[in-house]
């Protein structure tokens, strides 16, 4: 084998060898600290605060990862079924319902086995990690709860930052909540905070939000080096598990490092990129490898995707903390990327018409869903209004990301057909208009 | 109070107003904001669930509730994917249609779909739609200054709407004016703990509906004219089941179906249209009044759904409302596909469960036309509990 082929082999692909890896490990961690007893942080990927619990030892447990990943290894109905047998309405999100059998299992999970929570940390990106801190409230007595409310933009012109006064009232607001955070975690591990050592996981953030940035960049090129919604995933779970560590930083790096030889070489995530398109929403779990399929049947390949800015909790700014004022910074950074996550939602026809000519989109798929409202409420809308300002062809397609009940696979596959049929049929005109 | 906007009620019998209330309640061309509006007047809308209304008032504006209606959401409903409650796109097919025409459109951050409201009202119509953040941190120490600081900047976008600046004597004429209003919603409630025969639920819905949509000077004399007639009724008291219904909190079931509920039962306590009676005490006037609205907020206020807060174990709070109202059960009610309101259900029912209080659990929408079946299980569980 040529020197150039041993470098081929040994970058191509090792993203997401070593992301599975990462991922199992990291669940293989928490299954041994499950079994020897002990307790986690239960958090959420907008807004973990993974930083600072590292500080106290404390491992954090995701719910929405936890729960995805009974969907995608497909048992989620069973978990949901149990839920719903406990009393929850199939018309309520499917995460929370896979975590309350999650929780009524005592943390048996198909990954291996979660921790009981020593606190729980929420955020208000979504409403429903409101509601379901509530449910741990009454399942967990006597756990703390503590509540990071980050105040969002006002309105579609609202871009205040650094520096304005509006801002800084809104900053100082999270800090007090997050010298509070400190104060209930010192309370609850008997540990006291370390400010070097929030540097030092401060400073691994920082790469990896500089990496991830850098990352989702690289997806420019043609034809893209990855497909935003497969890839995108693994690098999603590991950006949310391994914040803040040197593992994750490392990791980053290493696929930053592996995107660019990609780009330089030419080598693409498909053999024959024919279409780039932009994903919409929250990810079909239930069939997520077919689901992807159905597009790349076709040459389409997602090269963007609105889940990994907000589901990142906003890393694609590349925001860095100023590591001389760590808590000041934590509340600016905290603001500003929890602001971009909740941005990347509502006004979700803003962040796409900047993709469209960034990414060289033909297309994009709107993927609305019953479980998640936060997501889904103004998708129709941002459509209809994204299709005023900018021709580009659009697929919007309603399922679930947990329930397989409104998961219409024979369905969904006819209407992505006659949209590569459309698409087709319109490059075809386009290619005669120019001759 | 320069502006009247409804017809001259003090002439007419009990009756009579109670069947203007309703009738108004019901009309989702709202005449009587028209009528505002015709005279000149702002109109600032404000979604459910609380509002603090006494900043639009101060600056001479109307606040208006937008509560959804029952009305076919022909233009909204383009707008808007499966899955979601019926409110929010009534409410935005009210402003569509124009049947409401606002100067101003604020909502909160009360549910996952909600929040998505101001910024579809953005792409949609051609005034100023924002968020509220009404803080989801009840429990900090920072929280009542961030929420002065917020009704603050809601203040300075209010006056830009209007035109008109707001003094901080005006706003305690306006905290007066609200005090009052809440005194008067806190009798009427009284009322119905313990004179249930007094009036019926929709009656006593509509009389409070109503305060949504005048201005509430106009409010406070119709309820100072009709409340004392309420006390001195000559309705004989029947054997009823006392019950709390709960679930009204942000979509509201149709009057048809409150009629039915009272038609079954005594209705003596409720959340609906919580968000006009949620602070519980009189709101002082001396000092900052946007930081005693806000105090108030965090610390004398009811609860809800989708308001957080450790102190309110909203079980506990179901059952202080129980006790103070001497129900015998209560009506677990939700709007279809709520999500909070589907969760609290959960929460509630095992813990009426355990405290071995009897609940009727049901879903209702604000289009809902048919409720024969729900007539005959209600009156099956009333029944039951009756005869037991």
């Amino acid at each position: 084998m040529s020197k150039d082929n041993n470098e081929k082999h040994s970058i191509v692909g090792r993203g997401n060898r070593d992301g599975a890896r990462l991922f199992r490990d990291w669940y293989k961690d928490l299954t041994d600290r499950a079994e020897a007893g002990e307790e986690a942080a239960y958090v959420f990927v907008m807004g973990s605060m993974s930083e600072l619990l590292g500080n106290f030892g404390l491992p954090t447990v995701f719910p929405e990862i936890n729960s995805l990943q009974t969907a995608v290894r497909r048992v989620a109905h069973e978990y949901l079924e149990e839920a719903e047998n406990y009393g929850y309405s199939p018309d309520i999100c499917g995460y929370v319902k896979a975590d309350v059998a999650v929780q009524l299992r005592k943390g048996a999970h198909p990954m291996g086995r979660i921790p009981k929570p020593a606190l729980a940390v929420l955020t208000n990106a979504c409403n429903t990690y409101v509601k379901w801190a509530e449910i741990w409230e009454r399942m967990h007595k006597d756990m703390p709860v503590v509540t990071i409310d980050v105040p969002g933009a006002r309105d579609s012109r609202d871009d205040a930052g650094p520096g304005d006064k509006q801002f800084e009232h809104d900053r100082l607001y999270v800090e007090g909540q997050l010298r509070e955070l400190i104060d209930t975690c010192t309370e609850v591990t008997g540990k006291r905070f370390d400010i070097d050592k929030f540097r030092e996981s401060l400073a691994y953030a920082n790469r990896m939000s500089v990496s991830w940035k850098r990352l989702l960049e690289l997806n420019r090129a043609t034809p893209s080096p990855f497909n935003a919604l497969t890839d995108g995933t693994i690098y999603l779970g590991v950006a949310n598990a391994l914040r803040g560590t040197e593992a994750g930083a490392k990791y980053f790096e290493d696929l930053v490092e592996e995107m660019e030889y990609k780009v330089d070489k030419g080598i693409g995530c498909l053999t024959d990129e024919k279409y780039r398109l932009a994903f919409v929403g929250v990810p079909c779990y239930p069939i997520f490898r077919r689901f992807t399929e159905m597009f790349t049947e076709w040459g389409g390949n997602y090269v963007s995707s609105t889940y990994l800015w907000f589901a990142s909790g906003g890393a694609n700014r590349g925001f860095e903390f100023d590591l001389e004022k760590p808590i000041e910074s934590y509340a600016e950074g905290t603001l500003l990327t929890m602001r971009d996550a909740m941005d990347s939602m509502f006004h979700q026809d803003r962040v796409l018409l900047g993709m469209v000519d960034e990414f060289k989109l033909d297309g994009i798929i709107y993927h609305p869903i019953k479980s998640c409202r936060t997501v889904s409420t103004g998708l129709a809308d941002g459509r209809r209004h994204l299709t005023e300002q900018r021709d580009i062809p659009s697929l919007f397609l309603e399922s679930d990301m947990m329930d397989r009940r409104v998961v219409s696979e024979a369905q969904m596959k006819n209407r992505v057909d006659a949209f590569f049929e459309g698409l087709a049929s319109r490059r075809l005109q386009a290619s005669r208009a120019e001759a | 109070m320069k502006t009247r906007v409804l017809d001259k009620w003090q002439d007419s019998s009990l009756t009579e107003i109670l069947t203007m209330c309703r009738d108004l309640v019901e009309d989702p061309d709202m005449p009587t904001v028209r009528r505002w509006r015709d005279a000149g007047g702002k109109v600032v809308g404000h979604f459910q669930v609380y509002f603090p209304e006494e900043l639009a008032h101060a600056a001479g504006a109307l606040p208006f509730k937008l509560r959804g209606a029952p009305v076919e959401p022909r233009m909204a409903d383009a707008r808007f994917g499966s899955y979601l409650c019926s409110i929010l796109k009534t409410s935005l097919e009210l402003v569509l249609s124009e049947r409401v025409q606002l100067d101003m459109f604020v909502s909160h951050p009360i549910c996952d779909a909600a929040r998505n409201l101001a910024a579809i009202f953005e792409r949609n119509v051609s005034h100023p739609s924002q968020i509220l953040y009404l803080p989801q941190n009840a429990n900090s120490a920072h929280t009542v200054n961030y929420l002065t600081g917020e009704y603050r900047r809601l203040l300075d976008e209010i006056q830009r709407v209007t035109e008109v600046e707001v003094s901080d004597d005006a706003l305690r004429s306006s905290l007066i004016v609200f005090n009052e209003n809440r005194r008067l919603m806190r009798e009427l409630y009284a009322i119905k703990r313990d004179l249930p025969w007094a009036l019926s639920a929709e009656d006593a819905y509509s009389l409070v509906c109503i305060g949504s949509m005048i201005p509430r000077e106009e409010h406070n004399e119709l309820l100072a004219a009709v409340l004392p007639q309420l006390r001195e009724t000559d309705r004989k008291p029947q054997d009823r089941v006392r019950v709390v219904f709960e679930g009204g909190f942000c979509e509201q079931p149709p009057l048809d179906l409150i009629r039915l509920v009272g038609r079954t039962c005594y209705v003596v306590d409720d959340d609906l249209l919580i968000g006009l009676r949620y602070l519980t005490e009189d709101v002082p006037g001396d000092g900052d009044p946007l930081h005693a609205l806000a105090h108030a907020y965090i610390e004398s206020s009811s609860y809800s759904p989708v308001q957080h807060d450790l102190r309110k174990p909203k079980e506990n709070m179901l059952m202080r409302r129980v006790r103070e109202a001497r129900a015998d059960a209560v009506v677990l009610a939700a709007a279809k596909m709520c999500e909070p309101g589907l969760e609290e259900q959960v929460a509630y029912s095992h813990h009426l469960d355990a405290e071995t209080l009897p609940y009727f659990v049901t879903e209702f929408e604000e289009n809902m036309t048919s409720f024969s079946n729900l007539e005959l299980q209600l009156e099956t569980f009333t029944e039951n509990l009756l005869f037991a």
